[in-house]
């Protein structure tokens, strides 16, 4: 059967009756690393055309139609703009950091895809830590974010770098209590634990209210933490033209552009991975002619659909909502998501003790 | 209480942002609500809105009659002097010397479609056609006359 786990083993096979182990592991590293860029690349595509369809349905509009089928080739067309651009480097500027800040942000992102388990056994490192791995890295993003707004040498910049400085640290917070939820439920911090104990049914499911709400508060906190609308304060375009990127075009505005891009589909992924059970198919308890048929349909579409459904929330958020004012922002953390989620850890903790999910 | 007003708070707002996301998606869905015109192509079968205001146009009926009396109310109420009302004496059928436009002048470059002058106008001689086009290679070519030559005012428009 073809699958991906299949094609990696075969791929493995084949490089270790060739080459000595060192050589094997380089290659497969190099083969991982290409996969990686590879997937960035498509998915910057086709989130940034999806983005912009949305976008216009939402606002009683048609979107791109002009380039390509039904307009589908906007992305690569707008992707080939920014590559011939010059990429400006302001002389005011502290070119050092101007220029690493975008990388960074790819970097972090590059980071993240680590422990993603994208199909049934594949996954690029499976480590015990993943939940806190996953949690620990990607707040490295507000660093890339400060150092371009600071570097840049624009009020502009600066500002919409300690905004989202501000917004990034505090909704770190909820995001962490909502994902411990499902860690207390599970006993495990390694994603591939935590999909294995969706089995018989997503935690979503399965944990009734409290786990509703903790999903509830990982969406609003994640969309937090990527800087998007109605929480995108850092980039605030009616306010400070572009935020932290204000000063960046060409390829460097693209890679900042590809990294909020690449954040929201991992965060996404997260999300699907520990509330909707990741690469898991939909299985009801003990029915099992339906969940016969529903292991028919590949581990990879499992995963990629409720991702990209996800992704499809948070844009539905963004052409929905107005963007929230700093105090309103920071409010809606202290004042509520944070306690609301505090307790809401408290449910779940005595809910997996009594062993009231099913 | 004011833990009963914090749940409040949190549900009412969830029931807001809730209705405004069943907004978004029925339009998401609905595709025939798409107002977007995609103008040099469907030219012919363009759906301009009801208030949408292009030039000021005098309607004129078969027999080359307008509804203009030369009160001059439209050049008065015209914030930019957008309106010159050119008059000319005229003999009616006794024979007395009457009062009688000779030219409206309308300079399209200066109008911002206020419509003023419309809602001005005591005997509706005027109004706003639907006509956007206007480019021209001349700036004169705006200035517009909006009688017909050889135009006369209508049987019993005082």
């Amino acid at each position: 059967m073809w699958s991906f786990s299949h094609i990696a083993n075969e791929m493995h096979e084949g490089l270790s009756a060739t080459f000595n182990p060192t050589m094997t592991l380089i290659i497969e590293m190099v083969i991982a690393g290409v996969a990686v860029i590879g997937l960035f690349a498509g998915l910057g595509l086709v989130l940034v055309i999806m983005e912009r369809k949305v976008s216009a349905w939402m606002q009683i509009r048609l979107g791109p139609n002009r380039v390509g089928p039904k307009g589908m080739l906007q992305s690569l067309a707008d992707t080939l703009k920014l590559i011939v651009k010059e990429g400006l480097t302001p002389n005011g500027a502290d070119k050092f950091l101007f220029n690493l800040a975008p990388f960074i942000a790819m970097i972090v992102a590059m980071l993240l895809m680590a422990p993603i388990a994208f199909a049934r056994d594949f996954q690029l490192w499976d480590l015990n830590i993943g939940v806190l791995y996953v949690s620990a890295v990607s707040s490295i993003m507000v660093i890339s974010i400060l150092m371009a707004g600071w570097a840049s040498n624009n009020k502009y910049s600066l500002m919409g770098a300690m905004r989202s400085g501000a917004q990034i640290v505090s909704y770190e917070l909820s995001a962490g209590l909502s994902i411990l939820a499902i860690v207390v439920l599970t006993g495990s911090l390694s994603l591939s634990d935590i999909i294995h104990s969706q089995a018989d049914g997503w935690w979503i499911f399965k944990g009734h209210i409290p786990v509703l709400i903790a999903f509830v508060t990982f969406i609003i906190a994640v969309t937090a933490e990527t800087n998007r609308a109605p929480f995108d304060l850092a980039e605030a375009e009616s306010e400070l033209t572009a935020g932290f990127h204000t000063e960046y075009s060409g390829m460097k505005f693209a890679l900042f552009f590809l990294a909020e891009y690449v954040n929201v589909f991992i965060v996404c992924a997260i999300g699907a991975t520990l509330f909707l059970g990741g690469w898991m198919p939909f299985h009801i308890g003990n029915w099992q002619g339906f969940n016969h048929v529903m292991d028919y349909i590949p581990s990879s579409l499992w995963f990629f659909g409720k991702t990209f459904f996800l992704i499809f929330v948070i844009m539905w958020f963004r052409w929905t909502f107005p963007r929230l004012r700093i105090d309103q922002l920071l409010n809606l953390e202290w004042k509520y998501l944070l306690p609301i989620s505090m307790f809401n850890l408290l449910l779940v903790t005595l809910m997996a003790i009594m062993g009231w999910h099913f | 209480m004011f833990i009963i007003k914090y749940i409040k708070d949190v549900f009412g707002a969830v029931k807001s942002l809730a209705t405004g996301m069943k907004r978004t998606m029925y339009y998401f869905t609905h595709h025939k609500e798409i107002i977007t015109e995609q103008y040099p192509d469907n030219r012919a079968t363009l759906d301009l809105p009801e208030r949408f205001k292009g030039e000021v146009v005098m309607p004129h009926n078969e027999n080359n009659e307008h509804r203009c009396t030369g009160c001059q109310a439209c050049e008065l109420a015209c914030p930019n002097g957008t309106i010159k009302v050119i008059f000319k004496n005229e003999l009616n059928a006794e024979g007395k010397k009457k009062k009688a436009i000779d030219k409206l002048v309308y300079h399209l470059e200066l109008c911002t479609m206020c419509n003023l002058c419309i809602i001005a106008c005591p005997s509706d001689a005027i109004k706003m056609a639907q006509t956007f086009e206007h480019s021209v290679f001349d700036r004169s070519q705006l200035t517009k006359i909006l009688n017909n030559p050889g135009s006369k005012i209508m049987d019993g428009v005082e």
